[in-house]
């Protein structure tokens, strides 16, 4: 009985707590309201995420989509139609997009009851992320500060997570924050090798790991079955295979993580043997050895951050920060993503910044973290790039938002709502600096 | 008349004598009758190396009663004597294996559990009147726990070894080893002398007690302990007994080996050894060559393993680059280890360890030969050396009269490729090693049977035979022969029939025939016999072994990818017409000149010009102090201890100089990093502070004369908060305030006590008792009387608050609070007290208790005027800390030369570094960045990093360092081709080092 009662005092003991926190001023932004009237941009910079750049440029929308991208001269007498905002010497961007994050379904990694991520089961194709995910994430407001205005939300774990969600960052619950409900189903393809540490000698065995032929068939009678299944005549529901159906109707990306070259070119060849029609590999350095494959089957490649530390001691210092040049070049298209601590996934700008300093031009790096992870997702019909037709959801930065000493956001759109950018840390950092009297 | 059984030459009688010496001994109670034999005989006509430097040609060996009693040539041999020809016959003195673990009980290394979230074990297991560590067994005697293992014995006398010292590798004190010959008779034959050494190591063991668990633990641990039996030998009236310490007192005279496993630990190991003015015999890894000049200065005997790797299995082009290039340079160059020593003038001797390696160890030990070492040398490593280095040269390790008839005996020189030990004597009892083929038996026949004639060759093949069968129409086959006891058979088919003979060997005149019966087709018997036509002429299969392998690749330092063969030096250096970030009053200067002379920063102006100095151009690039990190774990071999005070432990007796973060934090324009202990306790180890210098040995990385810093910790992880099972105290902030004023009176309470005794006259001295030195309460005298710094690991303000009342309550300030994520808090309050912040730019969220962080730390700090330093923790953060302290720009609007100053100059006074580091003024030492643009820029990269005036880091040598590599690699991958490694499918590589952070700990990885 004791125990009950305790089960029951918990939640209204953090309740109260959380309601006191509110009461000091530590509130989530409030979400903005629906775009009323439209807006034109005026006199900035615009990268438009395509490549192309427009000095002196415009940009309108209207009910949450774009009207207008140009000169600020081409806009001509429309311009009347427009509430203008004159964002002069400052630039204009996408909204940047993080890929394969636990935004919104882990909050304190250290504080394991703060996150929403474990599930029981290998192969979990049916599990939908965006049921889990928490626009009240005190991460969202610091994403959106730095300018990445779209999350792809995916867990990790087994071999098959689940399908992920690509998620606006503002919105009064998921439902209002959906982009895209079901954008990829993530493969964590086997490995094909398995390593031993030998304490007493210091040494790791590097061998065939011998479950990666059962785990490979295993997929491929799941895949196999997916396929039959959609012409079986009275058949008994099977979430998981239903689940499946969407990569063959091109309706979902299958995101293939695979390591080592072996792994690549199998997973990769697993999924065009069964007709997947959208095909993205989250890879690592290893892919290079396989550019060749890459390019050939015009897969396009998510890699890791820039920043990633050189995985054996005779890597290049930079291989990681030239990495996402080498392939671009050989003209495979290419996404960064982040992975390690969540917090400073906000830094995804740097890690395209940080691909410039070795190699790659500018808005080339722009693309790794807009258009071309939009295109992956399937979602460059409404986001990725700055074009009429699109969502307005872009933003504008007083400075180059890929360096970090330039990345400041004066004002961001996600479909024509304007976004408060201002997040919990601001608020500390005003009320701190008040205190202090710094400023003054 | 022929006998198939024998050797060569007769011996077989006295293998007799190995069973009867199991009862030989007087003392035991008999059950016979006597059946004593004499034990007299002698080999002649052999060639007998005596010693090392020794050879006599057909020479004469006299033994009697198991030693040797006359060496020489023109010796007759006495009457009563039993006489074995020896022609063609080299005898050797047998080897003896300094560092066995021969006979002693296994030991069982209990899996450890991850100390965070396991209950701790404080106090020693073992029971008794032993030490407080578990991991000091000095009283463990090896001569009582010693047993025969014939199986082991058997092996070891297969490989040259007639005696071994032998102890049980457990612990950092290890006890004694016994001296053993390896015979098989009863145990009181065997053990020659019951101590021949003391052993230790700094490896715990089978100990589950938790501290140590860290390679700077195990050191302070053997520190400590050497000087407590220092302390209790002093005492006369031991205050309390302590059987492993007096077993350390009573051992002290002898040999004192210690287990290095390799370079890095042996310079470790020398420094305890000068420490306590002890003679370590140093027990190596086989990669001494690595840092030749310092094992040199060592000036230590070493005992080496010849445990040369297997080449790798490079078939598969996919995991080619898993291996690194130290693994692939290692393969090449460690059978040249033992010749590179000797060179150097090292003395060494070998060991068959790691016992895994045993069977091949004579293979190795010719190959040695083969690099390069002289046979002279080889021997005298295996039998004159350990012999003097036991203090044991009076009774093995030559063939003098006197000593015991351990000595083996071969068919040819020992180094020679393809020659037999066939004998191996132990206190004069032969054990038969290779039965060779019977030479007697070999040579081409005339074989007759019913129906057939054919030629039939006996040949020698290895350690036995090969026999073939010519028939009349020119086919040749390759058929069965045996020889069992005197019987011999074969086997074969011809014409589509099967035969079956057997039969024996007899002799007529001079002619040597083979006979017998046997069935063809199963059924039909018939007679049959061979009439040799003449005898083998392949005279076996020996190779002499002369130098034949040459050293074609080099030694690098580091000894690993973008290591060089030259180490780095200063030069004089002018950087011309740049942009120059002072951090000093003059701010930043344009088109400026600055000369780096003498390893510092001679001059600073406008159209500078100096004779004989490399010109860099600076137009358009920026020349910044060398960043420093304020917090960091590269470059060495772990990273907390887990003791709740650990601060007697050094950050510096743990340098790995061999770390590829060195080299690629120098490529993010790092020049100086603070080393610091984890955070698992609340008083961590004490601090190194070092220079990047890439290629340097570990104490050549150290800043000399640095002042002393500390490693404390609050939080979750001093008080193991993710650790339900967590036993450790304290487990609170209040429990840790407590923690920390103790740690405080204890340690004026130890000087106190100090200094009554030190007031004391000579004459009360002796008659009171000498207080314990205690090298943890003096690192706690040294923080408390404000002479080391503590750097401590903190997040939130109330914890910081309370260390910071602590101090003042004690009289010394706090240095530096490192992370200090609501340093933003109390800022006002640190500046007050004086201790500065070094925080992470924007890390925040990842566990509960920097939930409150923001990415305006440092700005809001460095305005109120606290020293602020924005820090890395981190492997990977290190090499891009520009970016990091850019974001006190992008966060809070610092100004990009504070932002920069955050990463050299105000890190440089938390380290108390900034009177010769930080900022670029005259007189300074020439650590400086050149960079391609801005330092706050994204798009900036360093592109020379130099240290005290030597460019440790240049973006063009980088290019030409990948290619080398790529080069080198290839280059030794091809040998390895040549040399058939085989296709064993699995890749056996060294283990690459984890990512060092606070949190880390040793176990935690390994299982």
């Amino acid at each position: 009985m004791m125990k009950k009662s305790i089960s029951i005092l918990l939640p209204f003991t953090i309740l109260f707590f959380h309601c006191s926190n509110e009461l000091v001023g530590q509130l989530m932004p409030k979400p903005a309201q629906t775009q009323t009237e439209p807006i034109l941009l005026v006199g900035a910079t615009v990268h438009t995420g395509t490549g192309e750049i427009i000095a002196n440029g415009a940009v309108g929308f209207k009910k949450g989509k774009i009207t207008y991208v140009g000169s600020l001269e081409g806009i001509g007498e429309q311009k009347a139609d427009y509430k203008t905002k004159d964002v002069s010497g400052q630039h204009i961007y996408p909204g940047f997009i993080l890929l394969n994050s636990l935004i919104g379904i882990e909050e304190i990694g250290g504080v394991p009851h703060s996150n929403d991520k474990l599930e029981e089961g290998d192969i979990n194709p049916s599990l939908k992320t965006v049921f889990a995910f928490d626009t009240g994430s005190e991460h969202i407001p610091t994403l959106r500060f730095n300018g990445i205005l779209h999350v792809e939300s995916i867990r990790s774990g087994g071999l098959i997570s689940g399908t992920s969600a690509v998620m606006e960052m503002d919105g009064w619950s998921w439902q209002e924050a959906i982009l895209k409900e079901e954008a990829a189903l993530h493969l964590h393809w086997p490995s094909s090798i398995s390593t031993s540490y030998d304490k007493s000698t210091n040494t790791r065995n590097i061998k065939k790991n011998s479950s990666y032929d059962e785990k490979v068939m295993q997929l491929e009678n799941l895949f196999s079955a997916a396929h039959s299944y959609k012409s079986i005549d009275g058949k008994r529901t099977n979430l998981k295979l239903e689940a499946l159906q969407g990569l063959f109707e091109g309706k979902k990306v299958l995101a293939v993580h695979a390591e080592e070259p072996k792994e690549i070119i199998e997973g990769i060849t697993f999924a065009k043997s069964h007709q997947v029609k959208n095909i993205v590999l989250v890879a690592t350095y290893p892919v290079l050895s396989v550019k060749e494959f890459i390019k050939e089957n015009k897969i396009p490649v998510v890699l890791p951050p820039t920043y990633d530390y050189p995985d054996h001691d005779g890597m290049d210092y930079d291989a990681y920060y030239s990495l996402p040049h080498l392939l671009s070049q050989e003209g495979i298209t290419v996404a960064l993503n982040h992975y390690g601590m969540l917090s400073t996934s906000r830094n995804l700008p740097f890690y395209a910044g940080m691909a410039v300093a070795f190699g790659m031009e500018k808005e080339e790096a722009l693309k790794l973290i807009t258009l071309n992870p939009a295109k992956i997702l399937g979602v460059d019909d409404r986001i990725g790039s700055i074009a009429v037709g699109k969502d307005a959801s872009i933003f504008v930065s007083r400075g180059d938002a890929l360096d970090v000493q330039t990345n400041a956001l004066s004002m961001a759109f996600i479909r024509g709502k304007e976004i408060v950018l201002d997040g919990a840390h601001q608020e500390s950092y005003k009320r701190y600096s008040a205190k202090y009297g710094h400023g003054e | 008349m022929i006998t198939l059984k024998k050797l060569n030459f007769t011996i077989n009688c006295l293998f007799l004598l190995t069973f009867l010496a199991v009862h030989g001994q007087q003392t035991f109670p008999k059950n016979d009758i006597s059946d004593e034999r004499p034990k007299a005989f002698a080999f002649t006509h052999a060639t007998i190396v005596i010693d090392p430097a020794t050879t006599l040609e057909d020479a004469t060996l006299i033994i009697k009663g198991g030693e040797i009693e006359a060496v020489g040539t023109q010796i007759r041999v006495p009457d009563g004597y039993a006489e074995i020809r020896a022609e063609g016959h080299f005898i050797y003195p047998s080897f003896i294996d300094m560092f066995s673990n021969y006979g002693q009980p296994e030991v069982v290394i209990p899996r450890r559990g991850n100390p965070y979230v396991k209950r701790e074990q404080i106090q020693s297991d073992t029971k008794g009147g032993y030490n407080a560590n578990e991991a000091i067994k000095s009283e463990y005697n090896g001569a009582h726990n010693f047993e025969v293992d014939k199986k082991m014995a058997k092996k070891l006398r297969s490989q040259g070894f007639g005696t071994v010292a032998t102890f049980r590798p457990d612990g950092i004190a290890r006890g004694t080893a016994a001296l053993v010959v390896l015979g098989e008779g009863h145990e009181n034959n065997m053990l020659l002398q019951p101590k021949v050494a003391a052993h230790y190591s700094f490896n715990k063991g089978s100990s589950t007690q938790d501290y140590p668990v860290s390679p700077m633990g195990a050191i302070a641990l053997l520190r400590q302990t050497f000087y407590d039996a220092q302390w209790y030998a002093s005492q006369e009236w031991k205050p309390f007994t302590d059987l492993s310490l007096q077993a350390i007192i009573d051992n002290r005279n002898l040999p004192q080996i210690i287990d290095t496993e390799g370079w890095l630990t042996a310079l470790r190991a020398n420094k305890v050894a000068k420490e306590f003015k002890l003679d370590f015999i140093i027990m190596g890894g086989g990669d001494e060559y690595q840092r030749i000049e310092e094992i040199k200065s060592m000036n230590a005997p070493l005992v080496i393993p010849l445990n040369f790797p297997k080449p790798f299995d490079v078939s598969d082009p996919y995991l080619l680059p898993k291996i690194s290039l130290t693994d692939l340079k290692h393969w090449e160059l460690a059978p040249f280890n033992p010749l590179l020593l000797a060179e150097n003038n090292v003395q060494f001797a070998i060991t068959s360890h790691p016992i895994n390696q045993a069977t091949d160890f004579l293979r190795n030990l010719r190959k040695s030969v083969l690099h390069g070492l002289s046979q002279e040398k080889a021997l005298a490593a295996l039998t004159t050396i350990p012999a003097n280095l036991l203090k044991v040269s009076n009774r093995i390790g030559t063939l003098e009269k006197g000593k015991l008839a351990n000595f083996i005996v071969l068919d040819g020189n020992l180094f020679d490729d393809g020659t037999m030990l066939l004998e191996n004597y132990i206190k004069g009892e032969g054990h038969a090693v290779v039965q060779p083929p019977n030479k007697a038996v070999l040579g081409e026949y005339q074989l007759e049977a019913r129906g057939l004639s054919a030629t039939l060759k006996i040949q020698p093949k290895n350690k036995g035979y090969l026999a073939q069968l010519e028939a009349p129409k020119g086919t040749v086959q390759n058929i069965t022969f045996s020889i069992d006891g005197e019987m011999l058979g074969l086997a074969f088919e011809i014409d589509k029939k099967k035969y079956n003979l057997g039969g024996w060997v007899s002799t007529s005149g001079n002619q040597t025939v083979l006979k017998g019966n046997g069935t063809v087709d199963l059924h039909r018997n018939i007679s049959w016999k061979a009439i040799k036509k003449s005898d083998d002429t392949n005279n076996g299969t020996k190779k002499e072994v002369s130098k034949i392998a040459v050293q074609k690749g080099k030694v690098i330092y580091p000894f690993m990818a973008f290591g060089s063969e030259e180490k780095i030096r200063p030069k004089t250096i002018l950087i011309k017409n740049t942009t120059v970030w002072t951090n000093e009053k003059e701010g930043i200067l344009k088109n400026s000149d600055v000369l780096l002379e003498n390893g510092k920063i001679a001059k600073i102006g406008n159209d500078l010009t100096v004779k004989n100095a490399t010109i860099i151009d600076g137009t358009g690039k920026h020349l910044t102090p060398g960043i420093i990190d304020e917090h960091s774990h590269i470059a060495i071999s772990s990273v907390n201890e887990i003791a709740a005070n650990s601060g007697m432990v050094r950050m510096q007796d743990v340098l790995d100089s061999e770390d590829a973060s060195i080299y690629r934090a120098l490529a993010g324009g790092v020049v100086a990093a603070h080393l610091l202990h984890g955070s698992s306790d609340p008083i961590g180890g004490q601090s190194a502070l070092i220079k990047l210098k890439w290629g340097e040995s570990p104490e050549n990385l150290k800043i000399q004369n640095a002042a002393p810093f500390i490693k404390f910790a609050l939080g979750e992880n001093p008080k193991r908060s993710k650790s339900a099972p967590s036993v450790r105290f304290p487990r609170s902030l209040m429990g840790l305030e407590q923690f920390y004023s103790n740690a405080f009176s204890e340690a004026l309470d130890y000087k106190k006590d100090w200094a009554i005794y030190d007031q004391l006259d000579r004459k009360q001295k002796q008659n009171t008792a000498k207080p314990r030195k205690d090298i943890l309460k003096e690192a706690m005298l040294e923080v408390v009387e404000g002479n080391r710094h503590i750097s401590c690991h903190s997040y939130q303000q109330k914890e910081m608050l309370m260390l910071m009342d602590v101090a003042e309550r004690y009289g010394f300030t706090v240095n530096t609070f490192t992370h200090a994520l609501e340093g933003y808090r109390i800022a006002d309050k640190m500046k007050l007290h004086g201790v500065g912040g070094s925080t992470f730019s924007d890390k925040w969220n990842f566990k509960w208790e920097t939930r409150n962080a923001i990415p305006y730390n440092a700005t809001i700090m460095n305005k109120e005027g606290v020293v602020t330093a924005i820090n890395s923790d981190s492997r990977e953060t290190i090499r891009h800390l520009n970016h990091e302290a850019a974001k006190a720009i992008k966060y809070g609007g610092s100004s990009a030369e504070d932002a920069l100053k955050m990463i050299t100059l105000n890190p440089a006074k938390l380290l108390h570094l900034d009177d010769t580091m930080g900022s670029i003024k005259t007189g300074k030492s020439a650590d400086v960045v050149l960079w391609s643009a801005s330092p706050m820029s994204i798009y900036s990269k360093p592109e020379k990093t130099i240290i005290e005036g030597a460019v440790y880091f240049d973006i063009e040598t980088d290019k030409r360092l990948k290619k080398q590599n790529q080069k080198e690699r290839t280059r030794i991958i091809q040998l390895m081709r040549s040399k058939g490694s085989a296709g064993t499918k699995s890749l056996k590589i060294s283990n690459t080092k984890p990512e060092f952070h606070c949190e880390y700990i040793e176990q935690a990885q390994a299982e």
